[in-house]
């Protein structure tokens, strides 16, 4: 006879379900290496690099982050704290290179460095 | 007859390029070599390759495969193929169907990359080419197509593939093992290609010809014999550059002359291929998320 009642399993259940998400939800920041972490993004700011991260955002993110980064039905949105406060241009550098695969998101290792830091600077121009 | 033949292969380009309707695309140039870069998940590459050549001894063929290339996960890739050839003086056959998936154990980027291929083919008379192993080789070329449909293949073929990126450059390696399921020894071969963009950054401005819509490099594979004659004897090598360019609604168009390297190869090899990529495929049939 089990000493736990389905009551006190399921409380326990729903805590460990809510603990996974959390963990999911943004743990890619925790597995940035301090050296990523700290990188600079070379084209921050400059307004032509920002025009040519808006052509690649267009090309190969807006049918999952939506047109304006608003996210959609699966995908998160570009506009949230977490990117645009939390997150350095080096962790999305990382995140962009490396991918977050188990989550759906690809590896863009197949873009030249400097794609990816266009991106990265026409993405840090949204704000909520 | 071999204005019928140039006729046949004008048509299926111009076909191909008038179904092209969208698409955004980084394609690497090669035509034999499996990068580790897998398809986003979600998204249909639909390409088109296609391989003419003249073997001494033989006729002129054009081998041409389409291809379905579709993104199960961010680490899981699915292909399925459809071949087909047509030989000057003889006949235009399907020479089958081919059905691949490739998956990749590691989530994250490293020095080397490695991905793991499964392919089970069905098929016959096959001259697209798009892999050496064994000892294939001009003799293969020769066979009527009446009698090469005969032979059907049916066989199971592993890859490893080894994938690097370093300063703009994809560096790929193909280790290749195929099993006939009949009782013929496994065969072996190689596949290696290096290539890079001609322009690391994009530009502001929407551009058709600027140098980041380029890709260049070089690729090259061949046989290394089977399991009781393991080595070069007999065994047929190529090398070439390849290029391709992508336009500015995403088709990209690829294209590379590859040379035989020995008696044992077709001397010249025309590739060419079209392809384009429709993003998140299956979710344009769900309503209300366009």
């Amino acid at each position: 006879m089990s000493r736990h009642s389905p009551g006190r399993l399921l409380t326990w259940l729903l805590l460990l379900t809510g603990f996974a998400f959390a963990a999911a939800d943004g743990a890619w920041l925790a597995r940035v290496p301090g050296k990523d972490h700290e990188r600079s993004n070379p084209y921050q700011g400059q307004t032509d690099a920002i025009a040519a991260g808006r052509r690649i955002y267009e090309e190969h993110c807006l049918h999952c982050h939506g047109e304006n980064a608003e996210g959609t039905k699966k995908r998160p949105p570009l506009r949230s704290e977490r990117v645009q406060q939390q997150a350095t241009p080096g962790d999305l550098h990382w995140l962009l290179f490396n991918g977050n695969m188990k989550k759906g998101m690809p590896s863009w290792a197949k873009l030249p460095d400097q794609q990816l830091w266009q991106v990265i600077a026409y993405v840090k121009t949204l704000h909520e | 007859m071999k204005h019928l033949f140039t006729k046949r292969v004008v048509a299926a380009s111009l076909l191909t390029l008038m179904m092209t309707v969208t698409a955004a695309a980084q394609e690497r140039p090669y035509f034999v070599t499996y990068s580790h870069e897998m398809e986003e998940p979600g998204n249909l590459d639909i390409e088109l390759f296609n391989a003419v050549g003249h073997p001494p001894g033989g006729n002129l063929f054009l081998g041409s495969n389409i291809e379905f290339e579709y993104g199960v996960e961010a680490w899981w890739t699915s292909e399925f193929y459809l071949d087909g050839q047509s030989t000057q003086s003889d006949s235009t056959i399907f020479t089958g169907f081919r059905w691949e998936n490739r998956i990749r154990p590691l989530l994250e980027e490293h020095r080397i990359n490695p991905v793991l291929y499964v392919e089970y083919e069905n098929t016959s008379a096959d001259k697209a080419l798009r892999e050496i192993v064994g000892h294939d080789g001009v003799p293969d070329f020769s066979v009527p197509n009446a009698i090469a449909r005969k032979d059907v293949e049916r066989e199971m073929e592993l890859k490893l593939i080894l994938g690097s990126t370093a300063r703009g450059w994809n560096i790929s390696e193909n280790i290749i093992a195929e099993k006939n399921l009949s009782n013929d020894p496994w065969e072996f071969g190689y596949a290696w290609a290096a290539s890079r963009p001609l322009g690391f950054a994009a530009s502001a401005h929407n551009c058709t010809f600027c140098r980041e819509k380029f890709q260049a490099g070089v690729e090259m594979y061949g046989g290394l014999g089977d399991r009781h004659s393991f080595g070069l004897h007999d065994t047929s090598h190529y090398i070439g550059p390849a290029m391709n360019w992508t336009a500015p609604n995403g088709t990209t168009l690829t294209f590379s002359p590859q040379f035989g390297l020995n008696d044992y190869s077709i001397p010249h090899l025309y590739r060419f291929g079209i392809s384009y990529e429709i993003e998140q495929f299956l979710s344009r049939f769900h309503r209300g998320n366009q």
